[in-house]
């Protein structure tokens, strides 16, 4: 095992991991706020993947030229969808939601199959064999612009919570929600926004990945729960936590896959999982309060 | 008790009756499937509506339970009805490390439920890259067709088999509804701490429900190889299943006797009518599934046996 093949790992494993981050990002955005475990999460990425595959595929939009349009539709479905679905089905209880959202999954999930058939996807753009030399190791293009999009967008994000007004009612509303709804909040919309936040996030990732990568009506199994995985490692609800977790999983993921295979690989992943639901389940840096 | 045993003979004696009565191989398949997906949500009820742990990758038992009867049978030649025996326990020692390990930890709530979801996946990885379970290629059951093979000629033969299955799970939920067990495991449910201070066990408690509600998941995996001699991991520990028990347990009304069945029995015949309605499209019957969760938990929560009761108890003039 040479060093670089060790070095190139490790990068594409940084790289995977900055647009895990991303997804995890909206997971524990809507679980800092709503305190709903999203289990849709992963559905909803295939549904945004899906949507810059047809964009290229019928009108020719590069995935990146799509950003402008993914991510604030993506935004409007998670809105409606929790004013519309997940609120009305909640009656307040937790374990609902979870039903709620996992009901949604699998709609979702099959939906794309009846329409789409569970065909592997890709998509042809100019530059998706380009390669890019650091060091010893060749990074796909894609992947490099990936991986700063990803942080990019993160930091966006973190910006958007910090120092808006809306970002300001969201962290409120998280920290203390009959206060901040005498407070003049309108709390419903703040979680509305949340969630709808939380979806952006994945029309962003799903620009990102797509070049790179592929789609099918299951990749959102498979990403829900590297997602969760991110989210729990990093403390639920817990921005750095996302990112510093995203990157680290995507390094497992890169480093295991060259160790063990590519399928017993993943078994890292969840190996990690499982040991910090069990035994650190507050995440390594702690809950967000 | 009495009232809950006789139920369940008159159910069993009607399957038997419709069993005999039926000769279309499309009805008794119909019949046979809906016994299968009644006892997925009768094992999923047992954890879930009796104990209040919420598990999303019950699929884990079912899997286990099947692989065991799998490779008993294939690698080591191993008499079907064993084998069966085999998937039983497999699938309770898994369900008991499983268990131990996620209440020893106090796992609970939305944890507990992404825990079985992840030991799920691990299982579903490590048939893939195993050896002696075929990997991604699955296990097939040579056609032996005979009593003693637990393979029969007929559709019939399944159903009785199933049919004998569900009863136990039913004559199961019966016992937890009137033993102390079962009220322990329910008021770990309602309240643990209060259970705790009442001298309740909530840990053992539950790792026992666990135990028992895998076993059953681990007959219907034993029972899903025979009838269709075919197992991989993406059946074994894939989704599928897990949905299935869970959805057929929350739309029928969890914590109830016959819930499971009743959902069971509407979920299929709701797949079997839009299939015949709408073609054979893939995922059909899921989407469908994954609606009616939704409904049901938005309008229902009780589910449709909740809703039912309601109705009883006004006109019987008090709880059953």
């Amino acid at each position: 095992m040479s060093v670089d093949i060790l070095f190139a790992s490790v990068l594409n494993g940084l790289t995977t991991g900055a647009v895990y981050a991303l997804v995890s990002l909206g997971l524990t955005l809507i679980y800092g706020v709503l305190h709903i475990i999203n289990f849709a999460h992963g559905a909803a990425l295939m549904v945004a993947l899906y949507g810059v595959y047809g964009l290229k595929t019928a009108f020719g939009i590069d995935p990146y030229l799509a950003l402008p349009i993914m991510v604030p539709a993506m935004f409007v479905l998670g809105y409606a969808l929790q004013r519309g679905v997940i609120n009305r089905a909640s009656h307040g209880k937790d374990e609902n939601i979870l039903l709620v959202t996992l009901g949604l999954a699998i709609v979702l999930e099959n939906l794309a199959l009846m329409a789409f058939k569970s065909d592997t996807r890709t998509i042809d753009t100019p530059y998706t064999l380009t390669t890019l030399q650091v060091g010893p190791a060749f990074i796909a293009l894609p992947k490099v612009v990936a991986f700063f999009g990803a942080l990019v967008a993160s930091g966006v994000l973190l910006w958007t919570v910090t120092r808006t007004d809306l970002g300001r009612a969201i962290r409120a509303v998280a920290k203390e929600k009959h206060g901040a709804k005498l407070m003049g909040i309108d709390v419903d919309h703040v979680y509305a926004m949340s969630f709808g936040i939380g979806l952006a996030c994945l029309g962003a990732a799903a620009c990102f990945l797509l070049p790179a990568y592929y789609v099918n009506p299951q990749v959102g199994a498979g990403f829900v729960l590297v997602a969760f995985t991110i989210v729990v490692l990093g403390g639920m609800g817990n921005f750095a936590g996302a990112l510093l977790g995203g990157l680290l999983i995507g390094v497992v993921e890169s480093l295991g896959g060259l160790f063990l295979g590519e399928s017993l690989g993943q078994i890292g992943i969840f190996a990690i999982f499982i040991a910090v639901l069990l035994f650190r389940p507050t995440g390594l840096f702690g809950a967000r309060t | 008790m009495i009232r809950d045993v006789t139920g369940i003979l008159i159910f069993a004696l009607a399957v038997i009756a419709l069993t005999l009565l039926l000769s279309s191989g499309v009805w008794l398949n119909a019949l046979m499937m809906t016994l299968y997906a009644a006892l997925l949500a009768l094992a999923w009820n047992l954890l879930g509506g009796f104990g209040g742990q919420f598990s999303f990758g019950h699929a884990l038992f079912f899997g286990t339970g099947a692989y065991a009867s799998a490779v008993a049978q294939v690698t080591h030649g191993i008499n079907a009805w064993a084998a069966l025996a085999l998937a039983v326990v497999a699938a309770s020692a898994a369900g008991a490390f499983v268990g131990a390990l996620a209440f020893r930890y106090g796992l609970k709530g939305s944890y507990f439920a992404l825990v079985t979801l992840a030991f799920a996946e691990v299982f579903r990885i490590l048939a893939v890259s195993a050896g002696f379970t075929g990997g991604g290629v699955g296990m097939m059951l040579p056609l032996q067709e005979s009593v003693a093979n637990l393979q029969f000629g007929s559709r019939k033969g399944f159903v009785g088999l199933a049919l004998g299955c569900v009863v136990t799970a039913l004559l199961v939920t019966a016992w937890l509804r009137h033993s102390r067990f079962g009220a322990q495991l329910q008021a770990v449910r309602d309240n643990e701490d209060a259970a705790r201070a009442l001298g309740v066990d909530p840990r053992r408690t539950k790792l026992a429900a666990t135990v028992v509600s895998a076993a059953l998941m681990g007959a219907a995996g034993a029972f899903y190889l025979q009838v269709f001699q075919y197992i991989d991991p993406a059946i074994a520990f894939g989704p599928h299943v897990s949905v299935e028990a869970l959805v057929g347990a929350i739309v029928g009304g969890m914590g109830t006797l016959w819930g499971p069945v009743l959902g069971a029995v509407v979920l299929h015949a709701l797949a079997e009518s839009t299939r015949n309605l709408f073609g054979n499209l893939p995922g059909l019957n899921l989407v469908i599934y994954g609606s009616v969760l939704v409904l049901i938990v938005m309008f229902m929560p009780r589910g449709l046996a909740g809703a039912g009761r309601s109705v009883r108890g006004w006109w019987r003039g008090g709880r059953d």
